[in-house]
This record gives C-alpha cells, structure tokens and sequence, in this order.
C-alpha cells in the first residue's frame, strides 16, 4: 500500500516497478480489491431489484424518487471525475498547485453529491419512507447509504492527498498515489451511474 | 508393512483388534431392525421412486469406490519403496487422462437423464389428490383438510392408494415437513407456498420429523402420517367433523372451566367458546396417539408433566405454564380426555 | 524510497526494530512469523472447536441425552461448524500460504507485508470477538448457515456477534485474498513462469480469487442480517414483505465457493507431498491445474444444490442437479491424477506421506456421496441428516485436515528446523484415521437410517443407539490422536532434536534450497528458474532409463548461504497494522453495545491507518 512495500519485489538497486507481470503492485492490488467491490455492490443491486416493489403500504419508488434532484447531483458526482483526472494530470506534470487545486475541487464536488443525499434521505424519511417501513426502504437505504460511505472514504483519502501535498510529500514522483485514489474514485463514479440507472430511472411496476 | 513402520508389534496387533472389532460390530448392525424413519425401505409410490434413483447411483458408487480406491491400494503395495527399483519418471500420459475424464463424464451424463425424467414427474400434480394444507410452526404442525371442515395437529390422517398433495406455508421460521418413508423433505417458508406429494401403500403409522433447524426444540417438532383403508379413512373424516360435546360432567366439567379461561387464548374446540387459534385445534385431542410435536405419548401423566411446565419439558415451547395446582391440572387433564 | 529519504527525524512514527521476544511477534511483517502466528492460532481454535465436537458427540452418544440443554447444544453445534470452517481450515490454510507461497516463488515476502500482519489481527480479534460472546449472553445458536429469518428473531445475542465477527474475519481474508493475487501475479522469481508453479502455489491463486468475489457476497448478507437485528430494516422480516430465500440464495453463492476454499489448499498440498515421496513428478500437472481452475469457475454455479427442498421449481432443481454432477468430473480428474503419482513410484510412507494418501482415499469417499446429492428426489431424502453430515466431514476432515496433517508433518523441518517424530507420527495418523472412520462412517448410515442434524436429542427405538454410540467413540479417539500430534511437537522439539538440515525429504521446490528455518530475507540470492520443479532438476536429470540421476557438479550442494546479507532490504517490523486492526475490533463491540462508540473504534482504525501511511519505510 505504500512504496516501501513495493521494495520487495527485487533487491533495492533494481527499478523500483520490476514486477513479473510490469505492472505495478498497488494498481494491481486496487483493481483487485474494485473487483471483489463490484461484488458488494452487485449483490445490493440484486437485492434492491428483488425488494423495490415491496412498498408494504409506504412510498413507493415513483411516488418518492425526485429524478431531476437526483440526476442534478448525479451529474455533480460525474464531474468530480473530470477532476480527478485534472488532479492526475497536473502532478504528473509536476504541477503541485494544480494538483491540490484539482483534489479540492474532486473533493468538493463530491460532498456536494454527499450533501445531496442527506437532502434526499431526509426528504424521503419526512415522507414516510423510513429504513424500517418496508423492503423497498431498507434496500434503497442501504444500497444508496453504502454507495455514499464509499465515497466519504473517497473524499477522506482526497484531503489526506491535499494534506500530503501541503506538507511536501508528494512529488512528481509518488504521482502513483493520486493515480490510486483516481481509480478509486472513478469506480464509486461508475457505481453510482448504475445506481442511478437501475434505481432511478428504470421504471417499477405496480 | 512399511505403512506401519515406526509402531511395536504390540500397536499393531491393537490397531488390529480395533479394525476388526469394528467392522464385526458393523456387519452385526447392518442386520437389525432399521427403524422408523429408514428411507432406503420405502412405502409408497413417490419414495420409492426416489429410492430407485439412489439404487442406481448407489450401485455405480460402489463398483467405483472399490475400483478406484483398488487401484489406489494396489498402487501402495506394488510401488513401495523396494532396494534396487527407480522411481520412473514420467509426466503424465495423455491418452489416460483422456479417457479417465471421458468416463466419468459419460457415468454423470448417465445419471442426469433419470434424475431430470424424475424430477419433472414428481412435480406434476396428480389427479384425485386429496388436498391438505400444512402450516409449520414452532413447534409444531397444523393441517387443514381443504375440502373438508377439518383441522387437526401433529398427527396426519390419509387414505391407502391416493395422491395427497400438501401445500406447505411457514409462519415464524422455515421448517421442512418429511415422512421418510413416503416422502422426501420440502421446506414450509414463511411468506411463500411450496407444495409436495406422497402416496402410501400400507395402512399404518409413519414417522417423520421437522428437518430444517428452526430453533430450541427442533428435535421435538416431530410428526407421524397415520394411514387407513380409504374406508376408515372416510369414518375418520367424519368423526372429526363433529363438534365436541358442549357440557361435560364431573371433575370433567371444572377442567373445561379452567380451560376457557386459560387455554382457550390460543386454542380451539370446535362446538364450545375456544376459537383460539396459536396452539392446535383441540377438538378431538384424545383420539390422537401423541401431543406436543407428536413428542409424548398421550396419556394422562405426560399431560400433566406438560400442562404442569411446558417449556420445562420442550424448551422453547411457546405454551405458558398459567401456575395452575395439581388439582386444577387433573381437572384440565380429564377435561382433556373428553375429547374423542 | 522517497518517503523514507524524507523522513530523517525521529518521529512517533518511529519503526519498533525488536527481531527476538514477544514485541517482534507483535510487530512483525514478516510472512514466516505471521504464517506461524496463523497456524498456532487456528490449531488453538481447532482445540476448542473439538472441545465442542466432543460435548456434541457426549451429548448424542445415547438416546435422550441429559449432557447438554437444548440452549448449550445449539450453541454448541453453530460453534463448532463456525469455528472448523472460519477459524480453523481457512487460517490453517492462510498459515501454509503465509509461510510458503513467497519461498515457492523465490520471493522475499509478500506484496504487502503489513497488509498481511492486518489481515492476521483482524482474523485473531476477529476469533476472540466471536468466542467472547459465551461470556456475554450466548454464543451464536442460530447455525453457521444462519437461515433467516431464523437468525433474526433469536433472542440472545448470539447472532449480532455471528453477524458482526464474520464480517471482521471476511475483512481478513479479502485483504489476504488481495495480497496472495498480487504476490503471485507479481513478484516470481526470474523463469518462474504460470506453468512451472508449484501446485500449491496455484491452489492458493485459485483460493484467493474465490475469497476475493465470495467474501462481498457473504458480507452484504451479514449486513443485512446485522441491520434486521440492529436497526430492524426489513430484509429478513416476512411480515413486511422480506423474503427468506434472499439469505439463502446470498449465503450459499458466497457458502459454495466456500467450500472449494476450504477444500483447494489441501488439495495444494497433496500435490506437492506425493511427489517427493513417490520420487517422481505429479501425474498431469497441467490436468491439476486447470482442474483446480475449473473447480474455482464451476464452484459458482453449484449454489442451489444447497437449497433443493426450498422449492425453487423443476427447471432450477434440474440445472443445478446437473452442474453438481459436472464439478465432480474436475475433482474425478485431480484424484487420478494423484493415484498415476503413484504409478511407477517408489513410495516412501513418511508420516506425511500416510497423511496425503489417507486424504485421496478418504476424498474419494466424500466425492462419491457428495454426487449422490445432485439426484434431487432422493436428496430430497437426505439433506438435513446425518448422512449429509458424514459427507461433508469426509471432505472437510478427511480431505482439509489430512492435508493440513500432511503438510504439517512436511514442512515442519522447514518451518523449525527439526523434524517431528515419526514413530509418535504413524500412531497420529492410525488413530487419527481410525477415530475417523469410526466417528463419520455410522454417520452415513443413522443419516440413511433418518436421523436428522442439528438435533440435541433423539427418543429410543429409532435403530440409532448403536452407531451414535461408535461415532462419539470415535470421537474421542480422534481426542486422543490429536493429543499424539501434541505430544510429538513437545517431545520432537526437546528429546533427541532430529537437526533437519535444508532438505530432509530430498524434495523439489525452492523453499528446499534454503536453510531450515529460513532466514528472514528467504533468499541471499534470488533463484533463477529454469524448470518446474526447479531445486529437483537442480539436483537430478532423467537419464536413458527414464530413471534419476544425481547431478555430480554443483547441483544440491549449496551451502554458501547469505554470503551478502546486510545489503538484503527488507520491509521493518510496524504496529500500526495491530493499531488499526484494534480499532476494527472496539468497533465491532460497538455496534453491538453501545453504537456510539463506533466512532472511537473507527478513529483508532483511521489513526492507524494514519500511521501506516506516514511511518518511514525503514526503522533507521
């Protein structure tokens, strides 16, 4: 998870990247651990499908879902994405400023998103739709709620990066650290376009 | 034996004993009585349909089990470690694998085609069936003759020769209804209606038990299936359908007043003011063989062990122990046995 | 490394630097010592889920049973099936992966050595939460399958710490999952290519996918659990509309491939055992291989065989009937492949050679009734009995214990420098085998017979006395077995220490080339690798008579060990793994008894987390 451990792929004096299969360590072990996410993630999905026309005689989904909010705050979620590579971009050019510009910026854009959602969750609870009411309202709850814990980490690992950056540890060369993170954040991205889709704008019968 | 190498002869002369102590023990068992619940003797059509299946496969996993653990045996032997023979060294052998992939295939591929037909068959309903309605519940069973104004617990009355189809629903947790000798298991899951069938052949009494774990007395929900000649069967039929008698004499009488200001919250007699509805329909208790999950006998000492502390003697049973005095308990007890 | 050049002051991120005593136990990153912290642990675990097993067999032995209540049973039975599989079979097996997957591939350590101490706290505190429950309202009684909606209305709180300390384990096998792909994937030696793995190594690649896509799965549903019992959502509840199924359909996509998990780094194992000690190359490696791979992809699609009386239909009865009759053509294959070892060896009966062919013959077993299940209707008959019981502890201790036996009996030498004793060996393995038999055999024919699992009592008159009777027999003479395995780790490391020396066994992968145990760096030099079975072509050919022949030149001798050790950089001890790993542990008892200080729990996790990123690459 960090450089040191990457020393042991060889004797020091050996190219810091030399792996059996060139690529990089962590990047590998990111993709991995977003693999097993889409798992997690799918089986919630799965769930929701399953659950999202037992109302038991609360709201149900198109009585409750607010799609232009939702596809307002969707959008903001998406272009937290272009920043995230402008954050990338610009530390690998070695542009620091740009690159805590951007991270903020990534950052931002993501608690407006989380901002969106405590709305969104409140408004739905003063209708009657609590996570206790009904299938529909637990596993919208929790599908939606884990999907925004995911990125509250995301957002905590950007000001950790800002925060490393400030104090001079992340130069040009650790730009594999940013370039982490990004992966991260651009798979909570694509999480939540399906989310959107499937959630939102798939219609529930009856 | 090199196998035994590093043990005295005194080990394996006891190691010896031990096997041949076992298996002698397990030559004599396999002649006794089999039980009540043994499902390799079959008493019905649809048992033994499923049984004809595990003769089969049961029969190819034999003829395996000594080929392949033969050839590992004799592998053992032949190819221990002897002065003046190398090990050869070879990788593989591909016509081999081939084949020893292929066959396997093929057996399975064998297997399948009845397994499918078998399946198919028994999930169509058959014609005639006589329809009950089982509802599980902790701990015990409730079925409903669906054309017939009959409710009854624990103990199942059906017919010789005809199809009884069962509709299961679950109220609290999944259990699974099983008569070993009649039919295989299916669950009862709350919020969900599963079905399953079974014939007998043989008038008699089949037992059989919850088999999906359901909580502190899963091993007491238990259940038999009492089979009669189509004509009893009908008598039985009609002897249920006829209410209890509304007034009772004696000590008789002061259990029925306890009972109809305890026991009647959760349980019914059909004929008096008892509508409850959580325990079983009592309304002809004292024709059935056992109570309580079919767990006791029925007669008068376990009832009153049982009235006396229910949970005490099925943990986790959900009937309260309403503090009632010996007294009080015989007179229910009586009151009870009323109940033809 | 740039972070460590830019760290020169000392700071609270210091690296500890102790190698001996207790505190380097605590703060290692090292894969051998973490390997052995796995195997000490779990083999504890296995004592204590024995304990169980032998009160549940006390309690069987006769009719109407008074050892156990009903209460202690329940808990006792779900114990034991979570303590076997969670914290026995699948850490024994990390263990093995710990200490041998980096010495196989000629690797120094693992990917991410404090990943993998993480891993290893999580599985400890993980094992302590779950165990803590008996002192604090009941052990999970609900079973290690946790049927809804079962598991969300038992009353005590068993079930929150089912639900919440599985979860903490699942934590431990992804990360360990993560750091086992990238290891292997990454970091062979030079000429260590796919096909020239060891066996084992591949095992251990196809085990970790599988945690790495079944974990999620079980986690969602321990989640759902979780807030049913905690925060009362609705996922389980009937009455609102939840669906029962749901868990078991989650439980089992996840609990399948949990079985090919358990199963696989066994089956490692016996692949590397027979062929030392029948001199010879495994039969087929390539078959071995894309079998185990197979297995790992078939393993998917099983699931539903666990849910054949749930009444999902014909149409999913027959499919699933089918693909569990197809995954035995994989394991079919493995186990030929095992016997064609064999063929035309010379077989030495090592203790650990008695070991791995108890585990083919016994597998065989386990896979003949194990087919038996997928003809449906007469499933129908025997899931839920004892039958099913035997079957799958023909698999499981039959098949992942022997194996675990017989590497441990293999690789003792290795991991401590002395080898076990083999007379005290072959009295192990013979009671071991024999208690087996006698415990799981009857148990195949009381299932047959209708004795139905998870029953704490059974009346008189059923035709079961006599076999419950031999199997808690049995039982206890696996007690005793095990007090032999015990006794010979004692005795072996005291009386009469046989010095193993590189390679006791004269064996064929590259952990064999180093000393015995090995140093910390593993390798003074890294191996180059020109064959499978490297260090046995290093130490033989074939010659004219397909026989083998001692290379005379060089070749095994090679005691020109770490001439060049200080210049070796490897990664320094750390707490920060045991720190974060508390704090996971503090949040678990939160969520239980006071959701509040889940925050404290978190924020010890997070400093930790903290402290990983910003202690200095090195302890200088």
């Amino acid at each position: 998870m960090s450089t040191h451990d990457a020393a042991l792929q060889g004797p020091p004096h050996h190219e810091e990247h030399q792996t059996s299969t060139g690529l990089d360590n962590t990047k590998m072990a990111m993709w991995a651990f977003l693999g097993s996410e889409c798992l997690f993630f799918g089986s919630f999905i799965s769930t929701y499908l399953l659950y999202r026309s037992r109302a038991a005689g609360g709201p149900t989904p198109a009585e409750i879902y607010d799609i232009p909010f939702t596809s307002v705050s969707s959008f903001v979620l998406l272009m937290s994405s272009l920043t995230m590579v402008l954050a990338l971009a610009a530390i690998q050019r070695g542009d620091e400023r740009g690159l805590r510009t951007w991270l903020l910026a990534t950052a931002f854009l993501g608690m407006t998103f989380i901002g969106g959602q405590i709305y969104e969750f409140t408004t739905f609870y003063e209708e009657g739709l609590a996570l206790s009411k009904s299938p529909f309202g637990s596993s919208f709850f929790v599908l939606t709620g884990f999907h925004g814990a995911h990125v509250s980490v995301g957002i905590l690992m950007l000001l950790a990066l800002v925060g490393m950056s400030l104090a001079g540890r992340l130069p040009q060369a650790e730009s594999r650290k940013v370039e982490l993170i990004g992966l991260y954040w651009h798979f909570v991205d694509i999480v939540w376009i399906v989310i959107f889709t499937i959630v939102y704008l798939v219609p529930t019968e009856g | 034996m090199e196998l035994l190498k590093g043990l005295s002869a005194r080990g394996r002369r006891l190691l010896l004993g031990v096997l041949v102590t076992a298996l002698g023990l397990l030559g004599t068992a396999c002649g006794g009585d089999a039980g009540p619940q043994d499902f390799l003797t079959p008493e019905g059509p649809i048992a033994e349909r499923a049984d004809g299946l595990w003769d089969i496969t049961f029969a190819i996993a034999v003829v395996i089990f000594v080929i392949v653990e033969g050839v590992l045996v004799f592998a053992i032997v032949k190819f221990r470690r002897k002065p003046g023979r190398e090990a050869a060294q070879f990788h593989g052998n591909t016509k081999v694998e081939v084949i020893l992939t292929l066959v396997p295939t093929l057996i399975l591929a064998g297997l399948a085609v009845p397994t499918v037909k078998a399946i198919a068959d028994l999930s169509e309903k058959q014609e005639g069936s006589l329809e009950i309605k089982v509802v599980a519940k902790q701990f015990w069973w409730e079925y409903t003759y669906t054309d017939e104004d009959v409710v009854t617990a624990n103990e199942m009355h059906v017919p010789t020769g005809q199809p009884v189809f069962l509709t299961l629903e679950g109220t609290d947790v999944i259990h699974s209804f099983w008569v070993p000798k009649l039919t295989g298991t299916q669950d009862a899951v709350p919020g969900r209606v599963n079905t399953m069938q079974f014939e007998a052949d043989k008038p008699g009494t089949y037992w059989g038990q919850c088999k999906e774990y359901c909580g502190l007395s899963h091993a007491n929900m238990r259940l038999r299936v009492i089979v009669h000649e189509p004509a009893e069967f009908e008598q039985w039929l009609e002897d249920q359908k006829q209410p209890a008698a509304a007034s009772v004499s004696g000590a008789a009488a002061e259990g029925q007043e306890i009972f109809m200001q305890t026991c009647v919250n959760c349980h019914a007699i059909e004929g008096t003011d008892a509508k409850g509805t959580s325990g079983p329909n009592l309304t002809h208790f004292a024709s059935r063989e056992t109570f309580a999950g079919a767990m006791f006998e029925n007669n008068a000492a376990n009832l009153r062990r049982w009235i006396d502390n229910p949970a005490n003697v099925k943990p986790g049973a959900l009937m309260p122990d309403y503090g009632l005095s010996a007294q009080e308990i015989d007179a229910v007890v009586a009151y009870l046995e009323t109940l033809e | 490394m740039a972070t460590a050049a830019l760290q020169p002051r000392r700071s609270i991120f210091a690296r500890p630097t102790a190698t001996t005593g207790w505190y380097s136990w605590v703060t290692t990153v090292d894969h051998k010592k973490i390997g052995i912290m796995y195997g000490v642990t779990a083999f504890v675990f296995f004592l204590l889920g024995g304990l169980e097993a032998l009160a549940i067999r006390a309690q069987l032995a006769t009719p109407n049973g008074e050892i156990l209540s009903a209460e202690a049973y329940n808990q006792f039975f779900t114990m034991h099936g979570i303590t076997m599989i969670f914290l026995v079979i699948m850490p024994m097996g990390v263990a093995f992966f710990n200490y041998l997957v980096p010495l196989m591939i000629g690797a120094r350590d693992v990917a991410f050595p404090r990943l993998n101490a993480l891993s290893y706290w999580i599985f400890l505190f993980g094992g302590i939460f779950i165990y803590s429950s008996f002192f604090l309202g009941g052990a999970p009684d609900g079973g290690w399958f946790g049927y809804a909606p079962l598991s969300r209305t038992l009353e005590t709180r068993g079930m929150d710490f089912y639900a919440v300390g599985l979860q903490l384990l699942g934590v431990a096998s992804l990360a360990g999952a993560i750091n086992f792909i990238v290891t292997i994937l990454n970091m062979r030696a030079p000429g260590m290519t796919f096909m020239r793995m060891p066996v084992f190594v591949w095992m251990t690649l196809v085990v970790s996918f599988l945690l790495l896509f079944a974990m999620p799965v079980i986690a969602v549903a321990l989640f759902q659990l979780m807030f049913d019992r905690l925060f009362d959502t609705t996922f389980f509840n009937v009455a609102a509309g939840g669906d029962p199924l749901l868990w078991q359909h989650l439980f089992w996509l996840f609990g399948h491939p949990e079985v090919y998990i358990l199963i696989l780094p066994a089956m490692g194992i016996v692949s590397e055992v027979l062929p030392t000690f029948s001199r010879k190359p495994l039969f087929g490696y390539a078959a071995v291989v894309f079998a185990g791979a197979a297995i790992g992809f078939m393993g998917w699609g099983v699931w539903a065989h666990h849910m054949f009386a749930a009444g999902l239909g014909p149409v999913a009865n027959s499919a699933f009937a089918l693909s569990t009759m197809f995954i035995a053509v994989p394991t079919g294959v493995k186990i030929f492949n095992w016997i064609g070892t064999l063929w035309g060896g010379s077989l030495r009966f090592t203790t650990s050679m008695l070991f791995s062919l108890g585990f083919v013959a016994m597998f065989i077993i386990g896979g003949l009734s194990g087919v038996t299940h997928a003809i449906v209707p007469h499933d129908a008959q025997q899931t839920d009995t004892y039958y099913v019981v035997a079957h799958f502890h023909y698999v499981l201790f039959g098949g992942a214990l022997f194996g675990i036996m017989s590497g441990l009996y293999y690789w003792w030498p290795k991991f401590f420098g002395h080898r076990l004793s083999e007379k005290i060996g072959k009295w192990n393995f013979w009671l071991w085998f024999l208690g087996f038999n006698l415990t799981f055999g009857p148990m195949h024919i009381v299932g047959l017979q209708g004795m139905p699992r998870r029953i704490y009592t059974y009346p008189d008159g059923m035709g079961w006395n006599l076999w419950n009777m031999m199997e808690t027999v049995g039982a206890f003479i696996i007690a005793v077995a095990t007090l032999f395995f015990l006794f010979n780790v004692v005795v072996s490391r005291r009386k009469g220490r046989e010095e193993a020396g590189d390679d006791p066994w004269d064996a064929r992968t590259l952990e064999w080339m180093i000393p015995s145990p090995p140093p910390e760096y593993n390798f003074a030099e890294i191996p180059v690798v020109s064959h499978r079975d490297d260090f046995w072509h290093k130490k033989y050919f074939v010659g004219p008579g397909k026989t083998a022949e001692p290379v005379f030149a060089g070749g095994a001798d090679h005691d020109e060990h770490g001439t060049d050790e200080h210049h070796i950089h490897m990664p320094s001890p750390s707490y920060f793994p045991l720190i974060a790993a508390f704090g996971m542990l503090i949040t678990a008892y939160a969520v239980i008894f006071a959701l509040p200080a889940v925050a404290i729990g978190l924020l010890v996790t997070t400093l930790g987390f903290f402290g990983w990123v910003f202690e200095p690459g090195t302890a200088e």
